[in-house]
């Protein structure tokens, strides 16, 4: 199978892994199983917060109302971030096989896709999967022929909010409301859509679901760090001579990493997208796991011309725009240190107030409703750290 | 005796609801494990029902944490997070108001990292608030000025919003002055979720994020009930009642003016917190003294024409009966609703124009009184009407737009001249320096007689049925009500449910008394007669009731329906007292009920001052052609949308 995804290290899975495969395989396991050759595998949410998908799937099938919902998330907004539209593009099979594969073992009847608006392109497409997996008998009633198995999904469109991303906010936006985040507990996995138990995964999450009962938990636990198993995809833009989508296994360094794709004369490299943290040329051989320098999968490199504060400047721009609004610390913080960066470009910021920013952003990491307010101040903390110099506009010292 | 039939419909996102309500959680048997749960505040062992906010569990120990966005009349949000505690093994901090305490946890409610964040957060409030508290209507009872004292906030650090938007004060009730919202959102959730009326919603994103109303637009030309509950929950002076206190002053010092004033009941279980006292202390005797040192030529009971009210409206009601029982007149609307909350009118206006014809004509208290004054009183006082002003103490913001409604103005003046919340008489008796509790006690003035029990549970929910049904059965039955209740207390329409239902049977009917022999022949038609009536209070609840009837639902077999705007009713309006809460709405109806119980005039047509009324004034008896003149209005089809 042709694809546009990328590697030297590796062979390419998802172009490897026939559709219904992994499907098939599970199905013919019994739904604790299923459960256990997830936790057995250690597969971790690939959306950016690595939460173990065996542990939430268990959490939301041991739940005894009904109906249950079985969400996928395919509200890519994370900036630098591509990889699922290229998953959703050429291997929409596996994560609709993931979405089912999940569904039988919480026990959904119903999953809902929430693509992002700016994919709008890709509904169609979409669309035409689910009517020909409804025709094939891969969703609708007695799938597979175990009788009582019913599960069939929607599409939903989001309508352009970052924040949807969050999963609560999701849900609220599934559900007609403003995109605002809930407070939790409870999780969706107690109260999600409608009130009701619900598993929401990343749409690659779902992908790698399908590929380890493909190819087993073995094959998936054999690459990878002890704590981040399988491959993960990196969404690479930048300063570089090849961006794209790239597999590799989690645990590859950024230095390794930047010579595959043309990038080793990077400054610094901002990993998990405007909300991951900023990693300087000193740091270039830490690992990329969630022990480590955890991620997403958004890499954007940074040549050696780019201007910190400049790059402080746009994320923060980003985040003062789609903050949801709500709590006070994301809401009037991110204007704060937005406005504190720009003080720092006309050189009136005084020490003493960019200690009080630095107390608010600490402020915003801890005291903020959800992941959006709590991640916003973490490239402009760790740019500060950094690259404090050129951000105070001062020569080095020697 | 409650209803639960009907579902309450979910308005509010999800993210305000703690636990949505799809369907109830299963009973926690006493005793068993799970019941309860050890949770450790600052030190402190305690043991909590499974499920308990840290908030909730905090205060039961007496661990105070600041709120802002929580209010306990509303669903949470958990969005000032000005709440944030520790809890021990978290990596970030937790808000109180918000987070259920399902496993044995450690909490920390003042550690470094909790006040770092709490000065954090409040300085980022006071950032995007005007600040002027010296010229603020809620100076000194401010809950963002306490906190900032609190905390000791001396500067603004993050800055402090200097331009000012024009403050929105079209309405004859709410003023709304968004230089001072700190996008708490209580109002929102007032509006959405309590009142269900909806006129607030926060739009825009991020630091953009505003209150508003549909399109921005001035509240006056908005669906806006004037029920002023935002009023009461906003935790600054952003919301507050549209100010009459200044115009009141101005006629009391005016030598030419004669200035009498009105005062409902539900003020004078309240009054005494202005002045510090514990929730449900009355002031009723005190203030008529004070009112009076102020310069008020006379006080009077609006009691007298909520009695006059019972009278009027169950006359209308019994003339509903017999002409679609007895007479056969299919064309008569009912169930007949009650008027005399001017918040339930308009939100009927807005949101049930259908309904108009079930409303009953009869005019509020307050109006019917404003009616009177310059004509029954300016008449036997041989006062020119002109010099009167006319000057009502409601604890009601909507009571200052029913003034202002262009019909009412049935003596040939403005009948009500200015309408005064609680909390602005309680500030005019500050200035005078008069200290209310500690008062002599004096009644009300004559020609309107003393203090009756029947108009003062008008105050509280269900008190205009009880009143009603008091009359209504002695005058059918003719035997005395304490016959058939003990004490006449109606107890079935008493409480606190949001929709209560009641019915009583008529077993037997006694001669029909001379007051309304012009109007039936005999009670026959009521024997054995099953009077089914019901009571809503909140328009949340009211709507409950509507939509039920509009489909035809075992409310819409009701005789007699009583609909107060305010929860609780009008001793939780919108001009009471802040704070407000489900403890001191008890408290308050407790008062009214406890005083109504110490008056020898329970029944409204044994008030004598009523009774003197129709034979000296409105001498062709209730629903006559003088009432129908002075006591009676109609009502106007606003629907939703205002040009």
């Amino acid at each position: 199978m042709s694809t546009s995804i990328k590697s030297s290290t590796n062979e390419l899975t998802f172009a490897s892994v026939p559709a219904a495969d992994g499907l098939n395989k599970a199905l013919a396991l019994s739904r604790v199983d299923i459960i256990d050759a997830i936790h057995e595998s250690k597969l971790k949410g690939r959306g950016g917060a690595g939460f173990p998908t065996g542990t939430k799937w268990n959490l939301a099938a041991a739940e005894t109302r009904t109906p249950k919902y079985m969400i996928c998330n395919a509200d890519e907004g994370e900036p630098g971030t591509f990889k699922d539209r290229v998953i959703l593009t050429e291997f929409p099979d596996l994560v609709f096989d993931g979405m089912t594969i999940g569904a039988r073992a919480i026990g959904a009847s119903l999953g809902l896709l929430y693509l992002r608006a700016e994919y709008g392109y890709l509904h169609e497409h979409l669309e035409n999967v689910v009517a020909r997996r409804r025709k094939t008998g891969l969703l609708g009633r007695d799938i597979a022929g175990i009788e009582g198995f019913n599960y069939d999904v929607l599409i939903a469109m989001g309508a352009g909010a970052y924040v949807c991303g969050e999963e609560t906010a999701l849900i609220e936006s599934l559900e007609g409301f403003r995109g605002e985040p809930r407070n939790r507990p409870p999780f969706p996995v107690v109260s999600g859509f409608l009130g009701r138990p619900s598993v929401i995964n990343n749409v690659e999450t779902l992908a790698w679901v399908a590929c380890i009962f493909s190819k087993g938990v073995e094959w998936f636990r054999s690459y990878g760090t002890g704590a981040s198993a399988g491959h993960k995809l990196f969404s690479i833009s930048g300063d570089c001579e090849h961006p794209g989508v790239y597999e590799f296994p989690f645990g590859i360094t950024v230095a390794k990493l930047l010579k595959e794709v043309g990038g080793e004369d990077a400054k610094a490299v901002q990993v998990g997208g405007a909300s991951g943290r900023c990693v300087p040329r000193s740091e270039f051989e830490r690992r990329l796991a969630f022990e480590d320098v955890p991620t997403g999968g958004s890499i954007v490199v940074f040549g050696p011309d780019r201007d910190m504060r400049a790059i402080a400047h746009n994320i923060l721009d980003f985040f003062v725009d789609e903050s949801c609004g709500q709590c006070t610390p994301c809401r009037l913080g991110n204007p704060k240190l937005l406005q504190g960066v720009e003080m720092l470009q006309e050189g009136t910021c005084s020490l003493q107030y960019l200690n009080d920013l630095k107390g608010l952003a600490r402020t915003m990491q801890v005291a903020s409703k959800c992941g959006l307010g709590q991640t916003s101040s973490v490239a402009f903390m760790s740019i500060l750290e950094h690259f404090e110099n050129e951000v105070l506009g001062r020569k080095p010292l020697l | 005796m409650s209803d639960k039939t009907t579902l309450p419909k979910r308005r509010a996102p999800l993210s305000q609801l703690l636990q949505p309500d799809l369907e109830p959680a299963p009973p926690v048997v006493e005793g068993t494990i799970g019941a309860k749960i050890t949770v450790t505040i600052d030190g402190i062992e305690t043991k909590v029902p499974l499920g308990t906010t840290i908030l909730e569990a905090a205060k039961s120990i007496g661990v105070k944490i600041p709120t802002l966005c929580y209010h306990p009349d509303l669903e949470i949000a958990g969005i000032c997070r000005i709440c944030v505690v520790e809890v021990e093994g978290q990596r970030t901090l937790q808000a109180a108001c918000a987070y259920p305490i399902t496993d044995p946890i450690r909490i920390n409610t003042y550690s470094r990292a909790v006040r770092l964040a709490r000065r954090n957060v409040l300085d980022l409030i006071l950032s995007e608030h005007c600040g002027d508290c010296y010229s603020c209507m809620k100076n000194g009872n401010c809950e963002l000025q306490s906190l900032a004292e609190e905390y000791g906030v001396d500067e603004f650090r993050f800055g402090h919003l200097e331009v000012p938007v024009p403050v929105d004060d079209s309405s004859y009730s709410v003023v709304r002055d968004m230089n001072k919202c700190i996008r708490c959102r209580r109002c929102v959730r007032t509006c959405i979720d309590l009142q269900e009326v909806g006129v607030y919603e926060a739009v825009n994103r991020s630091n953009r994020v505003s209150i508003e109303t549909f399109l921005d637009k001035p509240l006056l030309t908005v669906p806006c009930i004037n029920c002023g509950q935002c009023i009461n929950r906003c935790p600054t002076g952003a919301l507050y009642a549209k100010p009459a206190l200044h115009a009141v002053w101005k006629a009391i010092d005016d030598p030419a003016k004669h200035v009498i004033i009105q005062t409902a009941p539900s003020p004078r279980a309240a009054m005494g917190e202005m002045f510090g006292l514990e929730p449900g202390t009355t002031v009723t005797y005190q203030m008529n003294t004070a009112l009076k040192r102020m310069g008020f030529e006379h006080v009077f009971d609006t009691n007298f024409t909520a009695d006059l009210t019972i009278i009027e409206e169950g006359t209308e009601l019994i003339l509903r009966l017999y002409k679609a029982l007895v007479q056969g007149d299919t064309s008569v609307a009912l169930p007949q609703f009650t008027s005399c909350s001017p918040g339930w009118v308009k939100y009927a206006e807005h949101f049930w124009p259908e309904f108009i014809p079930n409303l009953s004509t009869a005019k509020s208290p307050q109006q019917m009184f404003g009616a009177l004054i310059k004509t029954y009183y300016a008449e036997k006082m041989g006062l020119d009407p002109a010099s009167v002003v006319s000057v009502a103490l409601m604890p009601c913001s909507a009571k200052k737009f029913e003034c202002n409604r262009p019909e009412m103005n049935d003596s040939g003046y403005k009948d009500v001249d200015f309408g005064l919340t609680t909390r602005e008489l309680g500030s005019m008796f500050r200035q005078a320096g008069l200290h209310v509790p500690t008062m002599p006690k004096s009644d009300f003035d004559d020609p309107f007689g003393g203090a009756t029990g029947s108009g003062l549970i008008f105050g509280a929910t269900g008190g205009v049925m009880e009143s009603a049904l008091r009359t209504v059965l002695e005058l059918v039955t003719g035997r005395k009500l304490e016959t058939i209740y003990e004490h006449g207390d109606i107890i079935p329409v008493r409480g606190f449910e949001g929709v209560r239902y009641a019915e009583l049977t008529i077993d037997e009917v006694g001669p029909v008394p001379s007051i309304l022999a012009h109007l039936v022949p005999d009670w026959e038609w009521l024997r054995g007669a099953t009077l089914k009536v019901a009571i809503a209070h909140g328009t949340a609840n009211a709507r409950k009731v509507m939509e039920d009837i509009k489909a035809g639902g075992h409310f819409s077999k009701c005789h007699f329906v009583e609909f107060m705007a305010c929860p609780g009713g009008c001793l939780g309006g919108g001009g009471q007292p802040i704070p407000t809460s489900k403890e001191i709405r008890s408290a308050r109806a407790r008062a009214i009920y406890g005083e109504e119980k110490t008056l020898d005039v329970r029944k409204s047509f044994e008030n004598p001052a009523v009774v003197r009324i129709y034979e000296e004034f409105l001498t062709d008896g209730p629903c006559g052609h003088k009432s129908h003149e002075l006591l009676h209005t109609g009502y106007i089809d606003r629907g939703k949308f205002i040009e």
